[in-house]
């Protein structure tokens, strides 16, 4: 089996919020104890909703927040240990492609200068190189050469995707890490970003994290899921398994959620969560979930559920994960 | 709303406050540096005590003053002194201030804690009174002018620079700069500094404009430029014992700097709309 | 009294800008049946939500009305005064947006923002409103509203809000619910939950709705009928089953298969979605012909010189294409 190219072991992020004079320091424990990994070439998808933490573990992943407690390791190499990660080879591992290409890329600079830049700064010397790369890169990404020296608020909102696309992969990363990076387009623009996403997976042999609330999109690119509810991972296994056999209850409100009218009567508008999100300050005790959840017993408000089997790499936080059906 | 119409982009080229206030500038800046050809007499060396306040007329269109000195060549030769003291202060300014805003807006942290310090006691302390603190010490002269009033008022530039970036921390650029393995350093002056040249180009040219207020305010005080030496504000500061008898000895100079300030600030208003990163557009 | 409840005929709405005069909608015409739930389905740009504007008498310069017809229950409102428009406001027809907390007022508690409307369209005492207002907490589901009423509207979650925003646009019994993308801005399982009580709500006040949403299976599934915009024009209108089962405008039938549907991978694998190809036209570069032309697999000559006219649909609907049948 091969090694992991990123592990997470009981990663928790947290943060203090307020201060010592109003109220009192409070912690928001954005994550809380995620292990995860993600193997070469595989797409891992994470699903949750606004403040589940997805965005959090997204910037600790690259090193961008220091965790508060845990590991991650990404290929092979600890990089929130004791000694400082080491920046320039994180860059050539781990790539990121953001949520909205309007803020993502320097309306400064033209696409050219977007791609070429980091690959001198990563010590292509070659003036040839560094421009045949460019090119390379861009006719991947499906932008044509004439637009290399255009700069962004010429582009298209799709087009744009493309270039940051481009800009993620022109260091030639082992894992690519996307946070939603369909649902700030037009509806008719996705296909195309999801299918590009997907070819460059298979022509490279990437392997990538696809932070998402859309189920549809997760289903449809994802080899496994993990499904994240207030800092916490409650469900993680086989896409099939999660969308076809999911085990906990907040899985099972998610898909009921969509609205599809294919899909109606798949899943009964008993899963359907109830009221609101609570608050990461301020979470529920024992099983976070349990305030909206059909199935609420004593055990859940009295203990936390912990993240067991109940499949062949399928496991699920909740006391009654044999049960549901 | 979400479904806001994509309005086509507007095509500004500016509108006629930019041109305005770009026309009276560079009548400044073009009197300054053709002096020497269009003045008519030397400004310093051609007293002459029999041409004395002589109103303004065809000889000498903005008559002379006291020392019989020809009042329009001192003030075509003046621009050059009092616009060198406001760009070159100015300069000083926006260095200092946008380097302290850009490394206080994006370390954050104490060097942010100490760098808003300094800019708020700064912004506590009339400038002016600062200036004339450091003349005080520094003794009159161009010299210790460009000095006291480069160091006096970069808070501004410092307080807009510190408040752009740390709106632009956030941005996904930015983020993905950190990611690709951008320095600091790069970070700031490639991704972080041109995307907020536009309104520090606009603060630096408003201040401008105070710098030349400040000198002639110095100046006039005594503190600026030593006679005979013309600047804007030596001249009035010369004119003060003759506004009833001659007035035409403080006017002219009056006028200079009104139109030089009023220029600088019309450009700076004119340029704030074109700097604005959507319409500058650039194409291949 | 018979005839629908609202009746938009031939609608038009110019925009000046730089020294020169567009039509954002154009052709615009659809009807609303007592108590019927309307979707109106579009990508950003396409003009849906200033349609819906138009139909408030909202719309302000650049933007105004450039022709048409506005009937609301057999009177023509389109040439109202501002101040006929403001009574029907809240009374007849009431609207709420996409991002609540930027049309409530941060500065007043909810329950007395509710009770406004009973203090203004109903000439009831304060006292008495606060009651109607507590009552009106309850009915859109609000826990102990008793409290709730004192809170501001920073106080409240997203969903919380959204559901004071129906509170306050359902509290004088309207006739017309215009929702401009209601859920958009909530969590998909929050999201659920509100257009459950939308549809619940409305359907025992007896008011219609005129949905506004990017999303097809949301519509399409809250809606009796959809009508699809793109570019300033209706393409297609449809009962909500049809438009999923038979799509018949290539724009339709492109954004129909063009999503990643949840269950399609277990039952076919992974397919490549269907794309469409190119971007969507910004209102200065609407093509000549049908507007959809450069982006449409079926294209010949005539899409690009005429514009097509609304053909019926054999069992119920429009469609503006040249090549339908």
């Amino acid at each position: 089996m091969a090694e992991p190219l990123l592990s997470l072991d009981d990663l928790a992020v947290h943060f203090k919020i307020g201060n010592a004079l109003g109220g009192g320091i409070k912690t928001l424990k954005a994550v809380d104890g995620v292990t995860l990994d993600v193997k070469p070439g595989e797409c891992l998808g994470l699903v949750g909703e606004s403040g589940c933490g997805k965005s959090t573990l997204a910037l600790a992943i690259m090193g961008l927040l220091p965790p508060t407690r845990g590991t991650i390791g990404v290929d092979g190499q600890e990089i929130s240990g004791s000694k400082a990660p080491d920046r320039m080879r994180m860059a050539r591992t781990v790539q990121m492609v953001f949520q909205d290409p309007y803020a993502s890329l320097n309306p400064r600079q033209t696409v050219r200068r977007t791609l070429a830049d980091p690959l001198r700064l990563h010590g292509v010397r070659d003036k040839a190189e560094v421009e045949a790369r460019v090119m390379d890169m861009m006719a991947k990404v499906g932008l044509r050469p004439e637009q290399a020296d255009r700069y962004p608020h010429e582009f298209s909102g799709g087009q744009r995707q493309r270039i940051g696309i481009a800009r993620a992969l022109i260091l030639k990363p082992k894992l690519v890490l996307c946070d939603e990076p369909v649902s700030a387009l037009d509806v008719s623009i996705r296909a195309q970003i999801i299918n590009l996403l997907l070819e460059l997976k298979d022509e490279l042999g990437l392997a990538y994290i696809m932070i998402s609330h859309d189920l549809g999109v997760v289903e449809h690119v994802s080899d496994r899921v993990a499904v994240m509810y207030l800092g916490r991972i409650v469900e993680q296994g086989g896409w099939q398994e999660i969308f076809e056999n999911p085990r906990h209850p907040y899985t099972r409100a998610l898909i009921a959620a969509i609205p599809d009218p294919f899909h109606r009567a798949a899943i009964s508008a008993k899963a359907k969560a109830r009221g609101e999100i609570a608050s990461a300050l301020n979470p529920p005790p024992g099983c976070h979930f349990h305030p909206r959840c059909p199935l609420k017993a004593d055990i859940c408000v009295s203990q936390d559920p912990v993240l067991a089997a109940v499949a062949e790499g399928h496991r699920a936080a909740c006391h009654f994960r044999d049960r549901v059906s | 709303m979400s479904t806001a119409i994509k309005l086509p982009r507007l095509r500004l080229k500016g509108g006629t406050s930019l041109w305005i206030g770009g026309g009276l500038v560079a009548t400044a800046v073009m009197a300054a540096v053709l002096a020497p050809w269009i003045a008519l007499t030397d400004p310093v060396m051609d007293a002459n005590l029999m041409n004395a306040e002589i109103p303004p007329g065809l000889e000498y269109p903005f008559g002379t003053d006291a020392q019989g000195r020809d009042i329009y060549s001192r003030i075509v030769y003046g621009a050059r002194i009092s616009l060198s003291v406001g760009i070159i202060s100015q300069i000083c300014n926006s260095l200092i201030g946008v380097t302290l805003g850009l490394t206080a807006g994006y370390w954050g942290g104490w060097w942010d804690d100490l760098v808003s310090g300094l800019t708020n006691l700064m912004l506590a302390i009339p400038s002016l009174v600062f200036a004339l603190a450091i003349m005080a010490i520094l003794g009159p002269g161009l010299v210790s002018l460009v000095i006291a009033l480069g160091l006096t008022s970069w808070s501004y530039s410092c307080r807009i620079a510190r408040a752009q970036v740390l709106s632009l921390k956030s941005q996904g650029y930015v983020q993905a700069a950190r990611i690709l393995g951008y320095g600091d350093l790069r970070i700031m002056f490639t991704q972080v500094l041109p995307n907020i040249l536009g309104p520090l180009i606009v603060i630096a040219t408003l201040g401008m404009g105070g710098a030349i207020l400040s000198e002639a305010a110095l100046s006039f005080l005594g503190l600026g430029i030593r006679p005979p030496f013309p600047s804007w504000g030596s001249m009035l500061s010369e004119a003060r014992d003759q506004i009833t008898t001659a007035p035409w000895l403080s006017v002219f100079p009056g006028l200079a700097i009104f139109f030089t300030v009023l220029g600088l600030n019309l450009l700076g208003d004119g340029l704030r709309d074109i700097l604005d990163p959507q319409s500058t557009t650039r194409r291949a | 009294m018979t005839g629908p409840l609202l009746k938009v005929d031939n609608l038009r709405i110019s925009l000046a800008g730089d020294g020169a005069t567009y039509s954002a909608v154009e052709n615009v015409s659809f009807e609303i049946g007592r108590g019927e739930a309307f979707g109106l389905v579009g990508e950003s740009g396409c003009g849906k939500s200033i349609t819906a504007l138009a139909v408030m008498g909202l719309l302000r310069r650049p933007l105004s009305l450039g022709g048409g017809r506005i009937v609301l229950d057999g009177k023509e409102i389109q040439d109202a005064s501002a101040a006929e428009m403001r009574r029907l406001r809240g009374k007849r027809i009431a609207m709420i947006f996409q991002e609540p907390m930027t049309a409530l007022n941060p500065l007043s508690p909810v329950g007395k923002q509710i009770a406004e409307m009973f203090v203004l369209h109903e000439g009831m005492g304060w006292n008495e409103a606060m009651d109607r207002a507590e009552d009106a907490l309850r009915q859109v589901r609000v826990p102990s509203p008793e409290r709730r009423i004192k809170d501001y509207p920073h106080q409240l979650s997203g969903g919380m809000r959204q559901r004071v925003m129906i509170a306050i646009a359902l509290a004088c019994g309207p006739d017309l619910l215009v929702a401009d993308e209601p859920t958009t801005a909530l969590d998909v399982t929050v999201q659920a939950e509100i257009i459950d009580l939308m549809a619940e709500l409305c359907a025992a006040k007896g008011t219609a709705i005129l949905m506004i949403s990017h999303d097809l299976g949301l519509v399409a599934n809250m809606c009796k009928r959809v009508a699809v915009m793109y570019a300033g024009r209706i393409v297609e209108s449809q009962a909500a089953e049809a438009i999923f089962a038979t799509p018949s405008h290539p724009y339709t039938r492109g954004l129909v298969d063009s999503l990643p549907r949840l269950g399609e991978r277990s039952k076919r694998g992974r397919q490549r979605l269907r794309e469409i190809s190119g971007v969507v036209p910004s209102i200065a570069a609407y093509p000549a012909g049908c507007r959809f032309n450069p982006r449409c697999p079926s294209v010949t000559e005539v899409c690009r010189e005429v514009v097509p006219e609304a053909t019926p649909l054999p069992a119920e609907g429009l469609v503006r294409c040249h090549h339908h049948g």
